[in-house]
């Protein structure tokens, strides 16, 4: 049974018919990228998952459990963490204080405290900036600690929406080389991005979005080679 | 270097027909005139000259604020310039006035405003004189660039007091009469209206003096790495000074300020509960009046013996007041908190108007007294004293604004604080987190119901009564508006804009009809010039200051970059 199963979801904004039938699936431990240009609906799959949008018809599975039963409060309990598009650390908080929030479904105060270390042990660099409010860290900063944060919650999959907008290359490439990273110590991940080049790179299988339905579905390396996606993905002729 | 100074000239020529604009419209709406018997120094200027001259004075002042590094010669050239262009504009209000009449549609257009205009001159050497005080109000605040900055600023302190004491004179000498020995040597200072010119001169030597000596202070190195233990020390003497100020506060200062302080406290109570609602957790309230409104109908339902046979005591009837807000914020907030920004601010805007109508109302009149109230309610009794005052009432206040002050600053700093937090800057992510928005957005709700509930049976006993008219919109709008003045989301900033806000009326009360018009610029002007508030929230000073922010991430992305390029 894979670890995520999205069946045939159809959800919409208003009358926008934004998601036309959406299926996939994520294995457990497996990196699934989702590729797509701007307003192909990546991140409204990304949010239908999480519960935060209700769609109209179809199924999100997780171990088999239907999850569109829950209210999107309850998912993180369930096992789902995001990283928000346009990272959405809170401002305000001290970089403390944000992961403490991303730990909020967690009971265990010991708990909490271990995966501070485990997270400072992946981005010393949040380490450094603790008491930091997190408005004045750079935008890769910023992004370590959206990721941190949605770690917190010691979640079985991770859902990440284009952690590379925004970045410069170099830093794009410390983004990615800690998301294998994550990968590798157990955490199942589903990655949207518009960076094509970069998420085949890192992810076994992928999928192609386009206009609110999946056109193609492939491991990376094939994905990689197919005509479609080098032309309308990887800027190739 | 000379060209950019150059285009100065234009924005200097437009400050001061700004200048010389607002004092045309201060002189046609009636202040200067009204206020022209009204003397700052006895015998030598008036409250109304000061309202004419001072908008160069202040035009000047900002304007060479704002520009940076000019020689002194462009300075004192740009301040004349400002001065004269004001001046010049009320010559030509004076030659208009006194050529046409404009009385039809500027009723106080008239002669005895030219007059004072013109310093109750001649027609030409008056002119003349009200064009060089003009000139020389934009010199003055030239003159504060150009001296040291130590001593400019003592000698602005020292005008700025001077103008406030001659113009408070009437509430000084009421005050000081109750100080025994102080009393005669303060209002020797003063004369029938305003200070006697000797008593300024001995004013404004003492406060810039004392500014002056002050700023100066060397801080010696020996002292300054103080102990913790020391600095824990200071830290609670500090706090047990301010306590027994406040609890001193009404014997000295006597009925007529303890009655302003209760209001002062009063909104106090409520701008924390309505912090709590807004500033903490981002929910935009404006029927916050109702729950004030069922904090005193409760108090008056259940202990007017009017309306029962049975009247409780102010403190068993407290604990039902105090359950009815909660609830009533629950029955509210319910319905309304799953909606988002200006959705909530409407329903509950309709909310307050309904509570009030409701108490307004014919049909339930039996029971909440229509549009006649609710008289004879229970004052709080302690011991076997009542509490009937104001100067008694302002420690219920006191003691009610303690213990909510206390209950929000923990709120603040904890899980539920940062929970509130987290909700206001980005729900979504919130909720993905697992946090019950609608939950946590209750919680706020209901504290702010309940702390504005308080506020309300405390009113309803200050006064006895309740009517329907006080819970109006405009109280909503009131706690709102100090709560932005003195910063969103932090506590002190609740204290400080509720003194500003709901004080300086009172102060300014004999600026009557004038009194919200002068209210509405100082806004205007706080806002423009503090737009964080008073006293801001530390981490909320962050949000206006976003692009600085943004500028600031940008240089550190460049710095990282270049670091991470160099370490490959
Ligand atoms: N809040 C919204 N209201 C209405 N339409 C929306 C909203 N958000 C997204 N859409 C539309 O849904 C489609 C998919 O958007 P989105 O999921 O954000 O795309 P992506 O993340 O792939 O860029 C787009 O056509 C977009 O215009
Ligand atoms: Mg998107």
């Amino acid at each position: 049974m894979p670890l995520l199963e999205v069946e045939n979801l159809h959800t919409y904004y208003g009358n926008i018919h934004a998601l036309k039938g959406i299926s996939l699936t994520v294995e457990k431990g497996e990196i699934v990228t989702l590729i797509g240009g701007n307003g192909a609906g990546k991140t409204t799959t990304l949010r239908t998952i999480c519960g935060l949008l209700k769609p109209r018809e179809g199924r999100v599975k997780l171990e088999g459990e239907d999850l569109t039963q829950y209210k999107a409060h309850d998912i993180v309990y369930k096992g789902i963490a995001m990283v928000p598009e346009g990272r959405g650390v809170f401002a305000r908080l001290t970089v403390m204080e944000n992961l403490e929030m991303g730990a909020f479904s967690l009971k265990s105060k010991d708990q909490v405290n271990k995966n501070i270390e485990r997270i400072f042990g992946l981005f010393p660099r949040l380490k450094d900036r603790r008491s930091q409010v997190a408005g004045t860290l750079s935008g890769g900063e910023q992004q370590m600690l959206a990721t941190g944060r949605a770690l917190m919650a010691n979640p079985s999959i991770l859902l990440m929406d284009e952690p590379s907008m925004g970045l410069a290359p170099v830093l794009v490439e410390v983004i990615f080389d800690t998301i294998e990273q994550v990968n590798k110590e157990g955490v199942t991940i589903l990655l949207v991005e518009q960076n094509a080049l970069m998420a085949l790179g890192v992810a076994h299988r992928g999928y192609v979005l386009q206009t609110g339905e999946i056109i193609l579905s492939d491991s990376a390396d094939k994905l990689q080679k197919n005509s479609t996606v080098q032309k309308a993905y990887l800027g190739m002729e | 270097m000379q060209s950019q100074n150059t285009s100065l000239w234009k924005p200097a020529i437009q400050s001061g027909l700004i200048a010389g604009g607002v004092a045309v419209l201060l002189s046609l709406v009636g202040m200067v005139a009204t206020f022209n018997q009204r003397f700052i120094i006895s015998g030598v200027f008036s409250m109304g000259q000061v309202i004419f001259l001072a908008p160069m004075l202040l035009m000047s002042y900002f304007f060479l604020r704002k520009t940076m590094a000019l020689s002194s010669q462009k300075i004192v050239l740009y301040g004349l310039l400002i001065g004269v262009m004001g001046g010049l504009v009320l010559v030509l209000l004076v030659l208009l006035g006194t050529n046409f009449n404009l009385q039809a549609m500027f009723i106080n257009s008239s002669s005895k405003l030219y007059d004072i205009l013109t310093f109750n001159q001649p027609l030409a050497p008056g002119l003349m004189i009200l064009l060089a005080l003009s000139a020389v109000m934009g010199v003055l605040a030239s003159g504060s660039f150009l001296i040291p900055p130590r001593i400019s600023a003592a000698v602005i302190q020292g005008i700025t007091w001077v103008l406030l004491v001659g113009l408070l004179r009437d509430l000084i000498i009421t005050v000081t009469s109750r100080w025994g020995p102080l009393a005669g040597p303060v209002k020797s200072l003063f004369a029938v209206s305003g200070l006697k010119p000797l008593g300024a001169i001995f004013l404004f030597a003492l406060i810039s003096g004392l500014y002056y000596w002050r700023n100066g202070k060397p801080v010696s190195p020996a002292q300054k790495p103080t102990q913790t233990k020391d600095r824990s020390l200071l830290f609670w003497a500090k706090w047990a000074g301010l306590i027994i100020l406040l609890l001193l506060l009404p014997p000295i200062l006597g009925i007529f300020f303890s009655d302003i302080l209760d209001t002062v406290f009063m909104y106090i109570l409520m701008g924390i509960g309505l912090n709590i609602v807004v500033g903490f957790a981002g929910l935009l309230d404006l029927g916050y009046v109702a729950f004030f409104a069922i904090g005193a109908y409760t108090m008056g339902v259940l202990t007017s013996p009017e309306l029962n046979a049975d009247p409780m005591t102010y403190w068993q009837a407290l604990p039902f007041a105090m359950i009815a807000c909660v609830v009533a914020g629950l029955i509210l907030g319910l319905p309304v908190l799953k909606m988002r920004g200006d959705y909530l601010a409407i329903v509950t805007l309709g909310f307050g108007e309904i509570v009030r109508l409701l108490a307004l109302s014919d049909w339930l009149r039996p029971w909440f007294g229509g549009s006649q109230g609710i008289q004879l309610i229970a004052q709080p009794v302690i011991g076997n004293m009542v509490l009937n005052t104001q100067q008694e009432l302002y420690y219920l206040f006191l003691l009610g604004v303690g213990i909510v002050a206390f209950i929000a600053w923990r709120l603040r700093d904890s899980r539920m604080g940062r929970t509130w937090m987290a909700i206001r800057e980005d729900e979504d992510v919130a909720i993905a987190m697992g946090i019950n928005h609608v939950a946590y957005k209750l919680m706020a709700f209901a504290t702010g119901a309940l702390f504005s509930g308080i506020a309300g049976t405390i009113f309803a006993a200050k006064l006895q009564s309740v009517y329907p008219h006080s819970m109006n919109f405009l109280v909503s709008i009131n706690v709102l508006c100090l709560i932005i003045i003195g910063g969103m989301g932090s506590i002190p900033g609740v204290f400080v804009g509720s003194l500003v806000l709901m004080g300086s009326p009172e102060l300014l009360r004999e600026f009557a009809e004038y009194r919200y018009l002068v209210y509405g610029a100082l806004l205007v002007v706080m806002m423009l010039t503090r737009p964080e508030g008073l006293w801001p929230d530390a981490r909320r000073k962050l949000e206006l200051h976003e692009e600085e922010l943004e500028a600031e991430a940008h240089v550190l992305a460049e710095a990282e970059t270049s670091a991470m390029k160099s370490a490959k």
